[in-house]
Order: C-alpha cells, then sequence, then structure tokens
C-alpha cells in the first residue's frame, strides 16, 4: 500500500491536516462555537467554486473567503443576540453562490463531489506543499494565542477585566479556524469537516480532565481516525470519507460510555 | 490610612443611559463593604468602572490612590456567575492555572512556582480538595469558592465580589462571607462584595454601601439602612423593620430583597 506515492502523499497530507483539525478544534469545542466551524466550512464551498470560476487554485479561493467571513464573524462578537440566525442567513448563501458558481464554470459532478466529501487520494505534490506551510503557521499562531484564548475561553469577564483583548483574541481564533477548515476541506470536504474539527476534539474532552492531555488526545485521535480511514479506504475499496466518519462517530461513542460509566 | 476607592462626582453610563450619576464616596483601605440595590442600580457598573472597563463619563475615580486603569495586578475580581465559566470538564487546577498571566501570549505552560500559587490560594479558602476535581463536577458552592480562591492569586489588595452568593444556600452563602470576613481582617485586604440580601452580611461587613436611582448612599448599617435614606434611593416609601437581629426592608408591606432575589433566580433559569 505504501509503494504508491499517492498513498504516501494522503498519509502525509491526512496526518498533518488531521494534528492541525484536532488541536484548533479542541479550543473551538471549548469555547461551544463549533457551529461557527460549521459555517465556515459551507461558506468555503462558494470560496472553492468562485476561485475555479476565475482560474485560481481553488485553495486560494478557500483561504480568501473562509478568514475574511471568520472576520466577520468574530467582529460581530460573542453576545450579538441572532448571531447564530445572522450566520446560518450567510451560509446558506454561500451554498446558493456555490452552486451558481459550479454552473457557471460547467465542471462535472466528480469535481462538486470531491469538494463536498473530499478526496485524499488525490493529493498532488503541490497541495501537500501548501498543506505543509498551512499546517505549520497555523499551529505555531494558535500556540502564540493559546494562552489569552484560552483564559478569555473559559472565563471571559475575568480575562477582559485582567486586561486581555477577547474580541482581538476570538477573532484572531476564528481566522485559524479558518485556515484548519481550508486544509481539512483537502482531506474530507466541506460537508464532513466536523468528522475532523469536532469529533475528536468533543470525545477528548469527555475522557480527560486535563489540559496538554486533552489537546494531544484530540489531534491524536484525529489522526488514527484519518489514516485508519485511508487504510481502511485501500482494503475495501469504499470512500476514504465514509470510513473516516464511520471511526468519528465510533470514537465519540466509546468516550460517551467511558464518560458515562465514570460517573456512575 | 489612606482610600482604596475614591469616586470624585462619577457619572457612569451603560448603552448612553446614566445608571450613577454624580457620586462620590471614599473607601479606605482594610474597609469591608456590602453592596446592596434593585438589579439594574448599577452595581456591577460600578465594579466594571472600577476594574477600568467603563470609562467615567465625567468626575475621577481613582483606585489605591491611582487613576482606574484595565487590568490593574492589585485588584482581584469575581465575576457574576450566570455568565462565567461553561460546563467545561477541566479540573479546577488547571482553569486557576489558565488564569495566570492569562494576558501574555504564548503556551499556557504553567511553573512550579505558579502551581504552588494556586495550591495556596485554593489552602487560603480551604478549598484544596477542589485543584483536583472537574469543573463541571463542582456545585455552586464549590465553583463560588474555587473563584474566590483565583481572585486571591497575586496577592490583591482590592477585591470587588460581583454576586458571589448566588445560586448558594443560607448555610453555604454563611461559609463565604465568613470566610471573606477572614480573609479581608487577616490580609487587611478591601473588600466589595455585592449581595441581594443585607442579613447575610451582618456582622461582617464594616459600612454597607446601597445604591439605587442613580444614587448611591454610604454608611454603617445604621446610618444607610433607614425608611428615609431607602425611600429616597427607591423612589417610594420604605419601611425598615427589625427583628430577632434581622432587618427587613419592605415596600408596601412585602420584603423587597426577598422578592429581588426570587426574580432573580427566574431570571437565571432563562437565561
Amino acid at each position: 500500500m505504501l509503494a504508491y506515492d499517492f498513498m504516501l502523499r494522503a498519509f502525509a497530507a491526512s496526518g498533518i491536516v488531521a494534528v492541525v483539525a484536532g488541536a484548533v478544534g479542541y479550543f473551538l469545542v471549548l469555547r461551544g462555537q463549533t457551529f461557527a466551524g460549521h459555517a465556515l466550512a459551507h461558506i468555503a464551498f462558494a470560496g472553492a467554486t468562485g476561485a475555479a470560476l476565475i482560474g485560481l487554485a481553488p485553495l486560494y479561493g478557500v483561504i480568501a473567503v473562509t478568514v475574511g467571513a471568520a472576520v466577520a464573524i468574530g467582529a460581530l462578537g460573542e453576545r450579538l443576540s441572532g448571531r447564530d440566525v445572522a450566520i446560518g442567513v450567510i451560509l446558506s448563501l454561500s451554498l446558493g453562490f456555490g452552486l451558481l458558481f459550479l454552473r457557471l464554470t460547467t465542471t462535472n459532478a466528480t469535481q462538486a463531489t470531491s469538494l463536498l466529501f473530499g478526496s485524499v487520494l488525490a493529493v498532488s505534490p503541490a497541495t501537500l506543499g501548501h498543506l505543509v506551510v498551512l499546517g505549520a503557521a497555523t499551529l505555531t499562531a494558535l500556540a502564540a494565542i493559546s494562552r489569552p484564548l484560552l483564559f478569555s475561553s473559559l472565563q471571559p469577564e475575568l480575562a477582559e477585566a485582567r486586561g486581555v483583548p477577547i474580541r482581538l483574541i476570538g477573532i484572531l481564533f476564528l481566522a485559524l479556524v479558518a485556515l484548519a477548515v481550508a486544509q481539512s476541506i483537502q482531506i474530507v470536504g466541506v460537508l464532513l469537516v466536523f468528522t475532523l474539527m469536532v469529533g475528536p476534539p468533543a470525545a477528548a474532552q469527555l475522557v480527560t480532565t486535563r489540559l496538554w492531555l486533552g489537546i494531544a488526545l484530540s489531534a491524536g485521535l484525529a489522526l488514527a481516525q484519518a489514516w485508519l480511514g485511508i487504510t481502511l479506504a485501500y482494503v475495501t475499496d469504499w470512500p476514504t470519507s465514509f470510513w473516516i466518519t464511520v471511526l468519528s462517530t465510533l470514537v465519540y461513542l466509546a468516550a460517551t460510555g467511558l464518560a458515562r460509566r465514570r460517573l456512575t | 490610612m489612606s482610600d482604596a476607592i475614591a469616586l470624585d462626582h462619577a457619572t457612569l453610563s451603560v448603552a448612553g443611559r446614566a445608571v450613577l450619576s454624580d457620586i462620590s464616596l471614599a473607601v479606605a483601605e482594610g474597609e469591608f463593604v456590602g453592596v446592596l440595590g434593585a438589579n439594574g442600580s448599577g452595581k456591577t457598573t460600578l465594579f466594571k468602572a472600577l476594574l477600568g472597563l467603563i470609562p467615567a463619563d465625567s468626575g475621577a475615580i481613582t483606585v489605591l490612590g491611582r487613576p482606574v486603569k484595565r487590568g490593574n495586578p492589585e485588584i482581584g475580581y469575581l465575576p457574576q456567575l450566570k455568565t462565567a465559566l461553561p460546563g467545561a470538564r477541566l479540573l479546577g487546577r488547571e482553569v486557576l492555572a489558565a488564569g495566570l498571566d492569562g494576558h501574555r501570549f504564548g503556551v499556557p505552560l504553567v511553573s512550579a512556582v505558579a502551581a504552588r500559587d494556586i495550591d495556596r490560594a485554593l489552602d487560603n479558602v480551604g478549598a484544596a480538595e477542589l485543584a483536583d476535581r472537574p469543573l463541571s463536577e463542582m456545585s455552586g458552592g464549590e465553583r463560588q469558592r474555587l473563584l474566590v480562591a483565583q481572585a486571591l492569586i497575586g496577592n490583591p489588595r482590592l477585591l470587588l465580589l460581583d454576586e458571589p452568593l448566588i445560586g448558594l444556600d443560607p448555610h453555604q452563602s454563611q461559609v463565604v462571607v465568613d470566610l471573606i470576613g477572614g480573609l479581608s481582617r487577616a490580609l487587611k485586604l478591601t473588600v466589595l462584595f455585592s449581595a441581594h440580601e443585607l442579613n447575610q452580611l451582618l456582622g461582617t461587613i464594616d459600612r454597607v454601601l446601597y445604591l439605587g436611582r442613580g444614587e448611591a448612599a454610604l454608611g454603617t448599617v445604621a446610618e444607610v439602612i433607614s425608611p428615609a435614606v431607602l425611600s429616597r434611593l427607591y423612589g417610594a416609601p420604605i419601611q425598615v423593620v427589625r427583628a430577632d437581629g434581622h432587618i427587613f426592608v419592605m415596600s408596601h408591606g412585602r420584603d423587597i430583597e426577598r422578592q429581588q432575589d426570587h426574580h432573580d433566580h427566574h431570571d437565571h433559569a432563562g437565561l
């Protein structure tokens, strides 16, 4: 299986993306902002198809649109009532535009499917290079803001009183979520970003009460899902994304069971 | 002895509405002041102004001899519980560690010195065992004690405690009040402690600050809790009934504080 270049690239790309998604996702779940992450993935669809329409690489379109949307969502603030409704409206609009752009570029159905559900086995050497740079940048930036981010996630009012620029930290974090989403889309597609960014961190937070262990477990679970998913896809010839979603669900159910057993 | 807090003709507004108008008062260092008043009377607004989060429209505010500034390390703050602390499953120790130097950029690694500070702060409030309990499994009283411990980290000289008794039963409330009173005396801390009910604070507080209708009255319990002063602050005739070591503030024969307390719990359930 590892004799094929495309398989090696699939393992490398999914490995990088899984670690980034698991680490960023840990904070996303901790902050209760999973809906924002979900919305960014859908908004990315318009970015990818729009970029294809004007002849740009989809990855650049995705990054431009999701980071822009992330800054806008972050600027709306945590406490604005109806924020989720506003995000929901934009999310639907983005999918609508994505559909229009697809029609206008007259691309074939395969391209749309790989955008929606991922195509890890088709990662090109150039894309892998982009993922390495993007992944390193995302993790470095996350490490740089992680202390004030953690404080303002757990105790926003106290953090504000102590001088943490909580609004700015929130915007920076959502921009990192946007970058993680853009990378995850390359592996599992627009519709299944949750399977790497929410499933593993939610499971990790059920299982451990320690911060670093939680982040490591979240990244580790995402990585295990991705690699095992590719292996199962190779063996069965069923889609990788299918296997990753199945594994994500199993991991989450197991974590719920563990947490419940400990409580009783 | 210098003033820990001084307001000089200060006016404070929230969303364009003046909540406190032309307030002048001074709290001495080491004083334990109970802050009372109806919902929306400006208790939280006053705290936020002292923290430098809300600028005064006019007048001057000084804290520990200096103009207010955001992020003042000499202030320990306990925000109202209703919005603080989500149901995270992190250990008490990890939550407190997140707040240490939480305003600095970087990775939240906890040094041995910081870990000792956390243990000492928890010991101070008799809650060493909370270090190894997940936040999501703590009762309201335990969470409050954790937050009091957190407010004490870094040896502040002024404590601002915003409704630390919300959600606590009478016994737990008494434990928290006694705890803060003891700390205030032992460490010479100035404390502003807001609450719904005066009786829980009687015997512990040095003075009471009562807020209402944009005004403030600061003085001993005997001076402030009087029909004349409270009728002015509530804008309605108020009777004060003293019975059995308790004080009841009544309007038209009903206990104002108790009513308010119930009303407030109702609000929280809806949030």
